[in-house]
């Protein structure tokens, strides 16, 4: 009950926190402390999502499909490097270094070269986000095949079970949760990937409407979209912990 | 009969012999106890048993067939339930059969006639957490139990248990015992758990560790709370601790 207490203080005093931001953002803005042009109101920057929001819906189901697409195949490509590097020692030695040297390259020093490569249309996008992505995915599921319990490992074999098996039975359902921890990062990584390619050219998309209101000076129109990719990816990762409490029923069930 | 025997099994580590030349046998039906102090070997034997670990030198034979290497034929229970937190009860004491191939709905089929025997009733679509402890070890013996009818290997079973808990665990395992007939090999360092529930028990010590007493557990079963603290009990106990002093 004091817990319970304790939780709702601590939920709302971030948003209390929250609501002082705004009120003095507004009062900033309103009372001309700062110019209106180059700090727009928080109420300025609703009506210029409301006033665009058809708008900007076409250009967000470009990005989130960009996004997904990116997504996925950088998941299934981190889960395959997983795996290799799990049941290959060798590869494991030879291709982590590599994989985390392709990592302290920045996204957008690499994004202008995909875009002179694959041209001006999905590909490099998804490619990028393809970079970014699998990355998590592969480190958070090794470190959960090797947490395996060696324990349980060496019964399964002692019942016989093969190499298969035991990842099937062991090693796959003891990584689940490492493997969620990594896609929650990756899935915010697949948005602002998308969005940073898209500033590098293409037809549609927020990277490319960040670009052209930028470009007209609608600070209004910037702040509008910057909030709405941030909210893109909360529900994205809420998402996620949606999915995993769907595919782990075990975790909800403690106490 | 014999169900399992080992013929002097050597192991070493590192370059440094861990077991000696350990013969032991088990017949059709018996409760064996390996006992004595940590770190003596006894679970490396397992091990080798087990077919996890190869031998130096010697062999392990089951129904007079050589098994030595082998992993399969016979069951492993540790002290660590090794209940998989992310399976229910019944699918993980159904396990060994969907390892060996069987259907998981037929697998869970076969395994829930046993829930009632066991005294695990109702906790079928539990999860592992959701059980005590006691509960727990009596769903890891059901599981060995399902991985083979043939020999099983108890290594320190009950010794993570609080003592009042332990106590109605021995009563149940006697009982279980009774009906199911499982040749089982049990590891123990706790004297008097090997008194109650073995008909032999062997003496390990030493570094190399070797057998180095057998005793009979002559004693009629099922055995109540009361052998505890009778005579003959005590007169078992008196001659294992002097065993183990010498």
């Amino acid at each position: 009950m004091k817990k319970k207490l304790r939780n709702i203080i601590n939920d709302s005093s971030s948003v209390f926190a929250l609501i002082l931001i705004l009120a003095l953002w507004q009062f900033i803005s309103s009372s001309g402390l700062v110019p209106k042009y180059m700090l727009p109101s928080p109420f300025d920057v609703v009506m210029a999502f409301v006033n665009d929001f058809s708008l900007l819906m076409g250009h967000a189901k470009t990005t989130l499909m960009e996004a997904l697409l990116g997504l996925s195949v950088g998941t299934a490509l981190g889960f395959v490097i997983a795996v290799l590097m799990d049941r290959f020692n060798l590869f494991e030695k030879s291709v982590y270094p590599i994989i985390i040297l392709t990592q302290t390259v920045p996204t957008v020093a690499i994004a202008p070269l995909l875009v002179l490569w694959l041209g001006y249309g999905l590909l490099p996008k998804v490619a990028l986000i393809i970079l970014t992505t699998f990355f998590p995915i592969t480190v958070s599921l090794l470190e959960g095949f090797h947490s395996a319990d060696k324990d349980a490992l060496n019964l399964l074999k002692a019942m016989g079970a093969n190499r298969m098996q035991c990842f099937v039975h062991i090693k796959l359902p003891g990584a689940l949760n490492h493997f969620f921890s990594g896609l929650k990062i990756s899935v915010s990584y697949s948005v602002v990937g998308a969005v940073i390619a898209e500033w590098l050219g293409g037809l549609s998309g927020l990277g490319v409407y960040m670009t052209r209101v930028r470009k007209s000076y609608s600070f209004d129109k910037m702040f509008a979209v910057i909030f709405f990719i941030s909210i893109i990816s909360l529900v994205l990762m809420y998402g996620i912990s949606y999915l995993k409490k769907a595919l782990m029923p075990w975790e909800n069930k403690k106490n | 009969m014999e169900k399992l025997t080992t013929e002097s099994i050597t192991v070493s580590y590192e370059g440094k012999k861990t077991i000696e030349d350990i013969s032991i046998k088990l017949n059709k039906g018996e409760i064996v106890s390996i006992l004595g102090v940590s770190g003596v070997g006894k679970t490396t034997l397992f091990n080798v048993i087990a077919g996890l670990i190869k031998p130096d030198s010697g062999k392990v034979f089951l129904d007079g067939r050589d098994i030595t290497n082998t992993t399969g034929n016979t069951s492993y229970m540790l002290q660590k339930d090794l209940l998989l937190p992310y399976k229910t009860i019944i699918d993980n004491v159904s396990l060994p059969l969907v390892i060996r191939g069987e259907k998981k709905s037929k697998a869970r089929e076969y395994a829930s006639k046993y829930f009632e025997e066991f005294g695990l009733k109702g906790t079928e679509n539990k999860y592992p957490h959701q059980l005590s402890g006691g509960m727990r070890q009596r769903a890891a013996l059901l599981r060995t139990y399902l991985f083979s009818d043939q020999v099983a290997l108890l290594d320190e079973p009950f010794s993570a248990l609080d003592s009042i808990t332990k106590t109605s665990m021995h009563q149940w395992f006697l009982k279980v015992m009774e009906q199911i007939k499982l040749s089982s090999l049990l590891i123990t360092h706790d004297i008097d758990e090997a008194i109650l529930l073995s008909d032999r028990i062997y003496i390990m010590s030493g570094s190399p560790g070797k057998i180095t007493d057998e005793i009979i557990v002559d004693e009629p079963k099922p055995r109540s709370r009361d052998f505890l603290v009778s005579e003959s009990f005590l007169k078992y106990k008196k001659r294992i601790l002097d065993e183990l002093e010498s």
